[in-house]
């Protein structure tokens, strides 16, 4: 497609411009709308899981809800608190927004369906998430009050204790796969278990892993049992107490976006990706897209049903889990999956 | 072509980031300037075709580093008056070392253009079995070969000096209430809860 717009009339650099700038929106706008439709999917499962109907006045069964409520946002006054660090204040929502977004980049929608197929795709994302703190604890600091001070606080030492566990789990995937690229290590997962099953997940020595990445992946989104940043019943909103109207709308689409970005992660590095789950000849005939998106859909779904049915951690068992668990737990991992890796590849004792 | 409009965008953001650093009167400003400098300067790394270093410069400066610089600058209360008090008195000091270090770079860059290679000429890979692979490949293979020796030793010098910090800062305070997790996890819900029916107007006995 590149190609073709560059040998158009448009000329080389123009046409690339134009050509990455229509791919760029490709991704980005089906991601926005996941992002409304995710919003609606957790709140109908909460709603699910306590009885209730859960949103369904706007548009049949509710499912306009999510736009009604960035309209309302919309039109909302914005408010500038008069203490405030007016630059880092805006600032801040639009980090969040922004990074929840840039990570997409890199996903494998299908074998050649991805915007930048890099050669370190899974240390960019990870770069994007480690990224992630900065919206908040930005917008900790500059909204000068207490509540979003400690609300920033406690998301910087969560957010950075996290991170270190996730880098290791990723390690053992990635000497797994043997390429930090998404791609190839999509492809490494065809036929791992048996010949038949397409997932990490099953894989005995990395589903430790895999149950631990999910672990971080709610500290590192700030989702419950983990949502510390924004206790309400400690903090008001934590770190968003401040903010109203669309920079208050920007923190919540980039906390979707960046869930729903560890949800594609996930999917990526423990359930194959966009390979169907059983090696089978008819499965291959579903578009890997199809597939992608309804492991991204399944994973949702297991982050909205944590969030309904476990009870917030507390801050030092947050951290004890952090530090003294799941740090050692996979620090050891990646000595056990790369002894393991020396031991069956040909030609390392000899 | 483009790759020239690229470098010097990315260079004049991280010279005017790092002015900036120094500039800001706030030092949060200077450390969010300071982020930007790192951001861009991995785009310079990935200019070079450096995509692993560039990454984990993000990673582990932007990520890691500056979160805790900003951790720590944010709890401080600084008292803006004291910090431009010795101004005049450190001028001299601070300008003899920026002579000094422009000096050393004016130096290296000359040493570089006598005894360096010639401009233009492709560089000299360090391993010939090296042509072809990705340069994180490359690495490791530098890494965890020539340089294992010195490698390890960088890690026991890090090593050492956390620990070092932890002892000179450690102190055992005391009178302090700790949780044991072990007792914690192993209560069952007979001990802690208990059902009375206390008759109207008597209390429960606790």
């Amino acid at each position: 497609m590149v190609d073709a717009f560059q040998q158009s009339f448009l000329g080389p650099v123009l046409g690339y411009i134009v050509a990455y700038t229509l791919l760029i929106l490709a991704i980005v706008l089906p991601v926005l709308i996941g992002v409304a439709y995710a919003v609606y999917a957790d709140r109908k499962i909460w709603a699910a899981a306590q009885m209730r109907r859960g949103p369904n006045v706007v548009g049949p069964w509710g499912l306009l809800q999510s736009f009604a409520d960035g309209l309302k946002v919309f039109l909302k006054e914005t408010i500038i608190p008069a203490g405030a660090n007016k630059g880092v204040f805006l600032l801040a929502p639009m980090i969040t927004f922004t990074l929840a977004l840039v990570g997409w980049a890199v996903v494998p929608f299908s074998p050649s369906l991805v915007l930048a197929d890099i050669n370190v795709g899974i240390l960019y994302i990870f770069a994007v998430s480690s990224l992630g703190v900065y919206g908040i604890i930005m917008s900790g600091w500059a909204s000068n009050s207490k509540y979003p001070f400690i609300g920033g606080l406690r998301s910087a030492a969560q957010m950075v204790s996290y991170e270190v566990s996730i880098g290791f789990i990723v390690i053992c995937v990635v000497l797994w796969a043997n390429s930090f690229n998404l791609n190839t290590i999509v492809m490494a997962q065809k036929g791992t278990i048996l010949g038949f099953i397409n997932m990490n997940l099953f894989n005995p020595l990395l589903f430790p892993m895999a149950i631990m990445f999910l672990i971080s992946a709610l500290a590192e989104t700030n989702r419950p049992p983990f949502d510390l940043p924004e206790a309400e019943a400690e903090l008001v909103a934590g770190y968003q107490t401040e903010y109203s109207s669309m920079s208050f709308a920007l923190f919540w689409l980039g906390e979707y976006g960046a869930i729903l970005l560890m949800c594609a992660l996930m999917s990526v590095l423990f359930l194959g990706g966009y390979l169907p789950p059983f090696e089978l000849e008819f499965l291959y005939w579903v578009p890997g897209i199809i597939w992608l998106l309804l492991k991204i859909a399944f994973m949702f779904f297991v982050f909205a049903w944590i969030f309904a049915t476990v009870p917030r951690y507390r801050y030092d068992q947050l951290m004890r889990l952090g530090w003294k668990v799941f740090l050692p737990v996979s620090l050891f991992w990646v000595f056990l999956v790369s002894g393991y890796l020396m031991f069956v590849t040909p030609g390392h004792f000899q | 072509m483009v790759e020239a409009i690229i470098f010097y965008m990315l260079a004049a953001v991280v010279l005017v980031s790092g002015t900036a650093v120094i500039l800001s009167r706030n030092p949060v400003h200077s450390v969010l300037w300071l982020i930007l400098a790192f951001f861009n300067s991995a785009g310079l790394f990935l200019l070079l075709g450096a995509e692993f270093l560039a990454m984990l410069l993000v990673i582990v400066y932007v990520g890691a580093v500056a979160v805790l610089f900003l951790f720590v600058v944010m709890m401080l209360d600084i008292d803006f008056a004291s910090l431009r008090a010795g101004f005049v008195s450190y001028l001299p000091f601070g300008l003899i070392l920026a002579g000094l270090l422009a000096g050393e770079l004016i130096v290296a860059a000359g040493a570089a253009a006598v005894i360096g290679p010639p401009a233009g000429a492709p560089p000299t890979p360090v391993l010939t079995s090296m042509a072809g692979i990705s340069n994180t490949e490359a690495i490791g293979a530098l890494l965890y070969t020539r340089y294992v020796y010195v490698f390890q030793g960088a890690g026991m010098i890090l090593l050492t000096a956390m620990i070092g910090a932890i002892v000179l800062t450690h102190r055992s305070r005391g009178g302090v209430k700790r949780q044991n997790i072990a007792r914690q996890v192993a209560r069952q819900p007979g001990e802690a809860v208990r059902i009375t029916k206390p008759k109207v107007g008597e209390g429960v006995e606790l």
